[in-house]
């Protein structure tokens, strides 16, 4: 190893930061001067930081946010050369928030522990960071102690529906068949998330090793990850790393010598929102047009091809293999008794420092908008969506709420994918409202009435409100649509549009009674629509 | 023209990378239309993998015309995909998708006369970290001004490669 290493972020994120013009122009630097054989310069994942392009300098440990190429010359020069830290440009979380350490709420990485630390395309970095230890470790386990190592866990799954993953795993292991299927859902497609693709183009291996974990547990010994066909550095990444697992012995026939084989594929999607949900994935799959499946039979019992199938989110995946190494005890020490461990959330919209953060669960909206600086621009802080475009709008007095699984039932807010949305005070509610509407409409798939027709509806009543023609009525069948869609809906999708819906009307009611009463959009959005046009026509 | 023995040849390449039978419609409909200039399955294709695949011809249609990536009517050069999700819409999306619609002077849905741009919505791209962001075929483009991205369309107008 060279006595300085230099990581520089080059997730697809940072990409469109620059980042693989400042890699080619720090490689130019160390070449003039003949530093070659002292600097080594890794690609890695992001650690969250989207105000720039994160460099880190190791062992000194010291991680700088870079704009332009002046940027990266005055690291070389300073840090590299002469050894003298670049104040100016170092990623100092207490000063930018304002914050003292002891207010700052502190991160856990479990499922981001290698990433911005490790070449996500070098196996070796991975095994030399404990990677594959717990698929050893789990070969030498009987499946039905590894399923309750992962029940005991409490482990939940992170794609927003929070089901038990030891539970999912212990339903497939139980249902007797000749063949099983283990089936990623890299599906990510919920507006303001981008953890999973964040994991897999920075941490691919982890991935791969649960899936493998999975198959041996419940007698699995083929799996798929299904990606989105829009997700091209991700694909990458991953196809990189099965092949070098492949060559490893980690997949394939008879890995490390236990007569346990796996064959891991990957498949792209083609560009549908509802595919996420687990049973239109499947169909999917199987070369169908990706409409949900009625539940029951669930996938444990009867999933891909009609056979057993777990199917786990990215993020729960990533979680597996560390859970295996340190047990389910240490696992339950982070997080709150109903859902334990960490969770990862995006930031999006008007925030100052959109990225990621690791926190554990039970964390209090408030402490995340602390992390992500709070709104940019000088704005004031209008509502935050959580978990999500299917999640719940809040307003600024419902902060103090403890994010889990269990927040939606006990406050009506949702953990969901673990988006925190900051929405500032120069958007409209009834502009918010057809722009979320509009996207369900879209990606209905048009299987069930409620949510066809439910969609089609509400969007036409928002645009007539957003022309200030709208009613009260119209105001009261909004609430109607939406509530007759979560009841009566096929899956997820259909379900949870009245989530954002109604959470937007209960908490700004007067906002939208304002455009239908006083003909008023107070953020100067919505316009009225003046009719002369058909007149002219039908004066003609 | 599509040179129909080169999709054959797809298809067959496909159909050794399968895990199960079943399971290879939509990633050689991926590969055909990443071959086919203009972005798009033409029906001939569509045909081939039909027999190919034995799959009904009705059936490859309906999965083409349920997703959105695919296309069964030609398309621009580039395929623009811009975000319209609420995480792009509230950083003034709004305002990248005017400036795309007045410079190409085209609305969603519809291709430049030139044949050169194709204009899509799409949904969350996951790259909320630099919203507003949009996708130009396989690359992609964030932390966009109006001003940027007509920087970006003009380049591409004058030849540049993306």
């Amino acid at each position: 190893m060279k006595p300085i290493t230099v990581l520089v972020s080059v997730d697809s994120n940072s990409i469109l930061l620059g980042a693989k013009e400042f890699l080619k122009y720090l490689n130019e630097l160390i070449r003039e001067h003949n530093l070659d054989t002292i600097v080594e310069v890794l690609e890695t994942g992001t650690i969250g930081n989207y105000n720039g392009v994160t460099i880190a300098i190791m062992p000194d440990n010291v991680y700088y946010s870079v704009n332009t190429q002046e940027d990266v010359l005055k690291i070389f020069e300073e840090h590299i050369l002469k050894g003298r830290k670049v104040l100016e440009l170092e990623i100092d979380k207490e000063k930018v928030l304002n914050l003292t350490t002891e207010e700052l709420p502190k991160e856990y990485k479990i499922v981001t522990r290698n990433i911005g630390k490790i070449n996500p395309k070098n196996i070796d970095e991975y095994i030399a960071r404990d990677g594959y230890f717990a698929l050893a470790k789990a070969l030498q386990m009987k499946p039905e102690e590894i399923i309750d190592e992962i029940k005991n866990s409490g482990l939940r799954g992170r794609g927003g529906a929070g089901f038990p993953t030891g539970l999912k795993w212990e339903f497939t292991f139980k249902t007797p068949a000749d063949q099983k299927y283990i089936v990623c859902n890299a599906d990510e497609g919920e507006p303001g998330t981008y953890k999973d693709r964040l994991i897999m183009e920075g941490d691919p291996h982890s991935v791969i090793e649960a899936m493998v974990i999975a198959g041996y547990a419940v007698g699995a010994t083929k799996g798929y990850i299904y990606i989105r066909g829009e997700y091209y550095g991700s694909v990458e990444n991953l196809r990189k790393a099965i092949k070098d697992a492949y060559e490893y012995g980690f997949l394939g026939s008879n890995i490390l010598n236990s007569n346990f084989s796996f064959d891991l594929y990957i498949r792209l999607g083609a560009g549908a929102y509802v595919c996420g949900e687990e049973t239109a994935l499947l169909e999917s799959l199987e070369g169908h047009a990706g409409r949900p499946r009625l539940k029951p039979p669930y996938p444990p019992q009867s999933g891909l091809f009609e056979k057993p199938t777990v199917i786990n989110n990215v993020e729960t995946l990533a979680n597996i293999p560390p859970i295996i190494l340190k047990g389910a005890d240490w696992f339950k020490s982070m997080g709150t008794e109903s859902s334990p461990g960490t969770k990862v959330f995006c930031f999006a919209g008007n925030l100052s420092n959109r990225g990621i953060v690791e926190l554990p669960m039970g964390v209090k909206v408030k402490d995340l908008l602390a992390l992500s600086g709070g709104v940019a621009g000088g704005n004031t802080l209008k509502m935050v969506q959580t978990g999500g475009i299917a999640g719940t709008f809040i307003s600024t007095d419902k902060l103090e709420v403890p994010l889990d699984y269990d927040s939606f039932a006990k406050y009506g807010v949702s953990l969901g994918s673990g988006v925190i949305l900051g929405v500032n005070d120069k958007h409209c509610v009834v502009d918010i409202a057809l722009n979320v509407m509009k996207f369900f409409k879209h990606e209905s798939c048009g299987k069930c009435t409620p949510c066809r027709e439910g969609t089609k509806i509400a969007v036409a009543i928002l645009e007539k409100m957003s022309k200030f023609e709208g009613t009260e009525n119209d105001l009261e069948e909004l609430i109607e649509i939406a509530n007759v869609a979560k009841n009566t809906a096929l899956c997820g999708l259909g379900q949870s549009f009245s989530v954002p819906l109604l959470s937007l009307i209960e908490n700004f009611k007067n906002e939208f009674l304002e455009h239908i009463e006083k003909k008023v959009c107070s953020a100067n959005i919505c316009k009225k629509v003046e009719k002369t046009k058909k007149k002219a026509k039908l004066a003609k | 023209m599509i040179n129909l023995d080169e999709i054959k040849k797809i298809v067959h390449q496909a159909k050794n990378e399968t895990l199960e039978e079943q399971d290879i419609l939509i990633y050689t409909l991926h590969k055909i239309q990443d071959k086919i200039p203009n972005n798009f399955i033409p029906e001939e294709a569509a045909e081939v993998v039909s027999q190919e695949l034995k799959i009904p011809l009705s059936k490859v249609y309906e999965v083409l015309t349920f997703y959105t990536m695919f296309s069964t009517k030609q398309r621009g050069k580039y395929v623009i995909r811009v975000c319209t999700s609420l995480p792009c819409h509230v950083v003034n999306g709004r305002e990248i998708i005017q400036a795309i619609k007045d410079e190409l002077k085209i609305d969603f849905g519809q291709t430049t006369e030139d044949g050169l741009f194709t204009l899509e919505e799409t949904g969350c791209l996951g790259l909320c970290g630099v919203s507003p962001v949009i996708m130009i075929n396989q690359e992609y483009y964030g932390d966009l001004t109006p001003e940027k991205v007509r920087n970006i369309l003009r380049k591409i107008k004058g030849g540049a490669k993306i």
